[in-house]
């Protein structure tokens, strides 16, 4: 955290200094006060009066001076603290690796990003401005009344100890019970949610009473546990009344004796009296302050924790060998791949070779590892055993945006991103012109798409939610084949499309003129009978390699697959 | 009266339905603000107790003992009660806050099981969620401790003068002229703020939505290679955002000190004027009632500056307040017609007689449908994905009704017989793998709660998903998450499957299975593997037999095996008929049967 602070640390500095010059000044007016009382009441001077109330004034506007000067720094810290926070973030999220956004989670990666660094912001902000302050002025009223008179003094001592306990016992029984009330609250959430995700299936099923019962249970318990929360909290204002009167009281007591005895005089009994008050409204403000900064101090733990992060896989900054252009265009060399974490490998000893410009079709079932196959060809994860090759060199050797800027893959999820159907395209190639965007949109089909959204300049809305599945597909494919790809991978990118559309961007893809190695994962056999090799897939096995006539041969999972599709129904 | 100025029609019509919220709990408010008026008079008393003690402390020798020991003691007593009085108003508060927002949860929840489904999918979740959780919560916060502030903070304001008054009109004249100055600074300062505070709420609003696709599509991202590229547009909005929330931050901190300020000046000219009236010959202003003064023009401008801020709470509370209304007075569907009969013994008769719907008025979808179907026949609806199949999903299960023309069952208008009963009568299976957090088994009987443990064996069997949930750690009672937790696509869908067997009214077949007397089917696109499809399809075959089915087909052989084929293009039903006729026809049908299917035939 100090590593974040340490740009700022004039502000971080000269913020709680303003602050505690403006405390001084508010901890002499009680003095100021008290000469008013024996010098000029008892005293019988209006002049006195009139120039003390005159430096009460001027104590004032110092203090406003201070103060302003504080904020502005405690402000400036903290808002450029969060800026440089997220920025670090961010720079460090967008560069971890697959398995690691696998661990971490996009949401909880969003949360640290936005509502945790606010957070954080606040709580840098507040402890600039009150946390040295107010103990500054508990320690500085018991100093002041020290210099009055020793043995009031004493009184002081004993309620501020006290009253931090006290403040300190509560916290610490209400904090626990609060973050019971925030799990509930969460629960309360998931079951409000589940009843509009559901809508469909409770209503289907006649579970509409049984839903509002189970989450009138939650609801309940939810309240029960704020309530009990509730009375622990509730205890702190009076117990922090009952204690400072109750100084008050013994004060004004052993005042009167010690005026009585000539030690003290009337003016100082009223100054120690005004200090006790000003003990009082700084604690009350600390509590809440210890509230704030505990939270603060939540959030920044997430989000240090966040920083801390480092990319599983790195990668040379520049080849380490050349690249064979005799070599196959993808070679994986008996590959097996473990996701982090699996008890089982998703491949098994995956060994095959691919020559530039084939193309490639992957198919099994759920779970055979399609996807996790194509995934280790840009090196989105590591293999555990064997080599992935890519033109004769082994991934681990290739830069990763070298590596990355040959292949071009379209995934399973179709993500967009707001702006213009332009800006998206140009993710594959920052410097394509409109018509080689618009070439690439014409082969992935997706020339209506940006037709019916007026034009490349049309806007795509987040995530692209003005779009269909299909459409969004398409436009994914186009932006891969925007790159123009040595390497083009579809994984089951066009699930969304009608299968007289998936025929047609088929044949398109294998018109390319620049002849890129393609790998197209399908469940359907319709979509990759016709590649140069096809790959089959089972439990991470490959159960056969081969063309469509030799598999339907010799791969009698490949036949099952097949049959399962077409035969059994031309047949019957 | 000021409450006409403070809040706008719209905000005072919500103002009235939150009172009316709170009325059942009128006694508790009642004695809520009894209370809160019996503390603040307490509170005031100290101080003028603690003044009187002051003025027996004479000088040395002269301390009036006599006078004094009595005072404390009263001092003492005020305390102990004030005390008593804040722990149980903060009680009371907590039950009344606590106790409202349940209420107002769960009303709010039933009436989301009472919605009609339009609304539902016109209004995306994570909102109607932000609205049932936060905005009740917010609501809660603000609303119910606003009013007690504002309550607390007006009587303290009010008996301060009066008390001030009683003691000496002078002093109090000045108070009144000068006070009014603290709370125009802080009017001042927040108009001036609003607008950075709004500039701020939006680019936060920007940067997160930057952040929600980049982070979300962060694989891409990587693809791509944009990871530079985008920090640096994500720096642009971050350097935006610190400008202006330094300026929201700093200038909104502003308030404080110069309330504070505006303070330190009253107190000078309370002590000015206290003293210089103390000074005047015969005057009755004493040392002790200068130092109630003062506490007193500490306690009296602090709710002025209070009040400030909870006008601008009290106003996001009604805000909250009006969301969380909304949702609660969204008109609810239409209920079931008075004495409506349940089906009975359920044939499965189907037909739509001229039926017309639109999701929109300006886009018609169907328009003067007719179909008979009759009992345990299969009726396949085929076309491209998106093409609107779930249309008529939506209208046999009465998700939405139609805008004119009739859908009857057995005869019976649907409209006329309840909604528990006609869904009832269907199974359905959707694409979309819903599964409720809970364990499997609980998913498994959602249609028949009470199911023995063997007839949930049984349907798992049925659907094939026996096998895996045995292998799950805790089988049957493996709990799952809200999304499906750990289960595969392929899991999710077989579950889903499973929970039809045992959801019919009827009587066990021989297998232990309660299937209803129709169904409504989505046939998987991707996510089961094909070897298990071909089990479920077996099984599903099976279910069908004798059941009237509705099935949005993607496989060949249940377009095939079906009775009626409704082929359905951009929302609207191009063509009905079998297979060879729709073949015959060689129209859209026949294109893309050619272009999937007809390829493999041959080979």
């Amino acid at each position: 955290m100090l590593k974040y602070l340490r740009k700022y640390r004039l502000e971080c500095v000269c913020a709680p200094l303003f602050k505690m010059l403006e405390a001084l000044f508010d901890l002499l007016v009680p003095l100021v006060v008290a000469s008013i009382i024996d010098r000029g009441i008892l005293g019988g001077s209006a002049g006195h009066v009139w120039r003390m109330c005159g430096v009460l004034v001027a104590l004032g506007l110092i203090g406003l001076a201070a103060a302003v000067t504080a904020q502005y720094f405690a402000a400036k810290a903290a808002t450029g603290f969060a800026a440089d926070v997220r920025h670090a973030l961010f720079e460090r999220l967008t560069a971890l690796s697959f398995p690691d956004v696998d661990r971490v989670g996009v949401s909880a990666m969003i949360t640290r990003m936005t509502s945790d660094v606010n957070q954080a912001q606040t709580g840098v902000n507040m402890a600039l401005r009150l946390l040295l302050r107010s103990p500054f002025v508990v320690l500085g009223a018991m100093v002041m009344a020290f210099t009055i008179d020793a043995r009031c003094a004493l009184i002081f001592l004993a309620v501020i100890a006290a009253l931090s306990a006290v403040v300190c016992a509560i916290m610490a029984v209400n904090i626990p019970m609060m973050q019971g009330v925030q799990r509930q609250l969460e629960a309360v959430l998931a079951a409000t949610r589940e009843n509009l995700t559901g809508a469909r299936v409770i209503r289907a099923f006649r579970r509409e009473d049984a839903q509002y019962q189970a989450f009138r249970a939650k609801n309940r318990e939810l309240t029960s546990r704020q309530r009990r929360a509730g009375r622990v909290s509730a205890l702190l204002n009076p117990v922090t009344y009952v204690l400072i009167n109750a100084a008050v009281i013994v004060l004004v007591r052993q005042g009167a004796l010690r005026v009585d005895a000539g030690a003290l005089s009337t003016g100082a009994v009223v100054a120690l009296y005004n200090y006790m008050s000003q003990i009082l409204v700084e604690l009350l403000k600390f509590a809440s302050l210890t509230v704030t900064i505990n939270k603060a101090w939540a959030s920044w733990k997430r989000i240090a924790s966040a920083l801390a992060l480092t990319p599983s896989i790195t990668s040379p900054d520049a080849m380490e060998s050349p690249v064979d252009p005799a070599a196959p265009a993808v070679r994986f060399d008996h590959v097996t791949f473990t996701y982090p974490g699996a008890a089982s490998p998703a491949l098994e000893d995956i060994d095959f070779a691919v020559a530039p410009g084939q193309t490639v079709g992957i198919i099994g079932g759920t779970g055979s590892g399609k996807s996790s196959l194509a995934r280790l060809i840009p090196r989105f994860y590591e293999a555990t055993a064997g080599t992935v090759s890519v033109d004769g060199v082994d991934v681990r050797s290739w830069p990763q945006v070298e590596l990355r800027r040959r292949v071009g893959v379209v995934m399973q999820k179709a993500s967009l991103f707001k702006g213009s159907i332009r800006d998206n395209l140009r993710w594959g190639r920052d410097d394509a012109d409109d018509e080689s965007l618009l070439r690439a949109a014409e082969t992935a089909q997706a020339l209506d798409v940006i037709e019916a959204k007026g034009g490349l300049s049309g806007e795509i809305e987040q995530n692209g939610g003005n779009l269909s599945g299909g459409q969004r597909q398409r436009l994914t494919i186009a932006r891969a084949l925007a790159r123009r790809p040595e390497i083009l991978i579809l994984d089951d990118s066009a699930s969304a499309l009608d299968m007289a559309t998936d025929a047609r961007l088929r044949r398109a893809i294998a018109d390319l003129d620049y002849r890129p190695t393609v790998f197209i994962i399908s469940q359907r056999t319709a979509s990759i009978m016709n590649a140069d090799l096809i790959l089959v897939l089972e439990d991470g096995r490959l159960a056969g390699k081969g063309a469509h006539a030799q598999l339907m041969e010799s791969c009698p999972v490949y036949r099952e697959i097949y049959d399962s599709q077409f035969r059994k129904e031309a047949a019957s | 009266m000021k409450r006409a100025k403070l809040f706008s029609g719209s905000q005072a019509a919500t103002l009235r339905k939150v009172l009316k919220h709170i009325g059942r709990y009128r006694l508790l408010v009642f004695l809520s603000l009894a209370l809160s008026a019996a503390t603040v008079v307490l509170t005031l008393i100290v101080p003028i107790l603690i003044g009187r003690a002051v003025d027996g402390i004479i000088g040395a020798g002269a301390v009036r003992f006599d006078v004094i020991w009595p005072l404390l003691r009263g001092i003492g007593i005020c305390v102990a009660l004030t005390a008593l009085g804040q722990w149980v108003m903060n009680a009371v508060n907590n039950r009344i806050t606590f106790d409202v927002v349940r209420d107002l949860r769960e009303e709010a929840l039933e009436h989301i099981n009472r919605l009609p489904l339009s609304w539902i999918d016109g209004h995306p979740h994570g909102e109607t969620v932000s609205r049932v959780i936060a905005d009740a919560d917010q609501f809660a916060d603000g609303l119910l401790m606003g009013f007690t502030q504002l309550f607390s903070g007006v009587l303290t304001i009010l008996f301060t003068l009066a008390f001030m008054f009683s003691q000496n009109a002078l002093i109090t004249l000045v108070v009144v002229a000068v006070t009014p100055l603290s709370m125009f600074v802080a009017r001042f300062i927040a108009t001036r703020t609003y607008a950075m505070f709004r500039l701020q709420s939006e680019t936060r609003g920007e940067q997160t939505a930057f952040i929600d696709e980049r982070l979300g599509g962060l694989k891409v991202v990587q693809a791509f290679g944009r990871e530079a590229a985008e920090t640096e547009r994500f720096d642009e909005i971050n350097d935006r955002l610190r400008d202006c929330s330094l300026k929201a931050t700093f200038f909104s901190s502003l308030t404080n000190p110069c309330t504070r300020f505006v303070n330190s000046v009253v107190y000078a000219l309370v002590a000015l004027t206290g003293a210089l009236t103390a000074l005047m010959p015969g005057s009755a202003m004493t040392v002790g009632m200068l130092t109630a003064f003062l506490s007193y023009a500490n306690q009296y401008t602090k709710p002025f500056n209070e009040i400030s801020g909870v006008v601008t709470e009290l106003q996001n509370a009604i805000a909250c307040a009006g969301r969380l209304f909304e949702l609660i007075e969204a008109p609810a569907q239409s209920p079931d017609l008075p004495g409506a009969e349940p089906l009975q013994a359920v044939q499965g008769q189907v037909d739509w007689r001229d039926v017309c719907f639109s999701y929109t008025p300006d886009r018609p979808l169907i328009e003067d449908f007719n179909l008979s179907v009759a009992p345990g026949r299969r009726v396949a609806i085929v076309g491209p994905t998106g093409c609107g199949k779930t249309t008529l999903i939506n209208l046999l299960m009465r998700f939405y009704d139609p805008d004119s023309g009739t859908i009857s069952v057995d005869g019976r208008d649907a409209l006329t017989i309840p909604r528990r009963s006609l869904r009832a009568a269907y199974g359905m299976v959707l694409q979309e793998t819903w599964l409720k957090a809970g364990t499997i088994r609980e998913n498994i009987a959602m249609g028949r709660p009470n199911a023995t443990d063997a007839e949930v064996v049984a349907a798992a069997k049925a659907a094939h998903a026996h096998s895996f949930i045995r292998r799950l750690p805790e089988g049957y009672d493996t709990v799952i998450g809200e999304d499906g937790g750990q289960l595969s696509q392929g899991q999710k869908q077989l579950l889903c499957i499973s929970r039809v067997m045992l959801c019919g009214d009827g009587a066990a077949t021989e297998e232990g299975l309660h299937l209803p007397p129709m169904l409504i089917l989505d046939e998987a696109t991707s996510s089961i593997d094909t070897r298990t499809e071909l089990k479920i399809q077996s099984a599903f075959a099976r279910m069908m037999k004798g059941r009237t089915s509705f099935i949005v087909a993607h496989r060949l052989s249940t377009i095939r095996e079906a009775d009626v084929i409704l082929v359905m293009r951009d929302g609207h039903i191009v063509e009905q008929g079998n297979h060879e006729s729709l073949l015959a026809q060689n129209g859209f049908y026949a294109e893309l049967y050619n272009s999937q299917f007809a390829g493999a035939e041959q080979a």
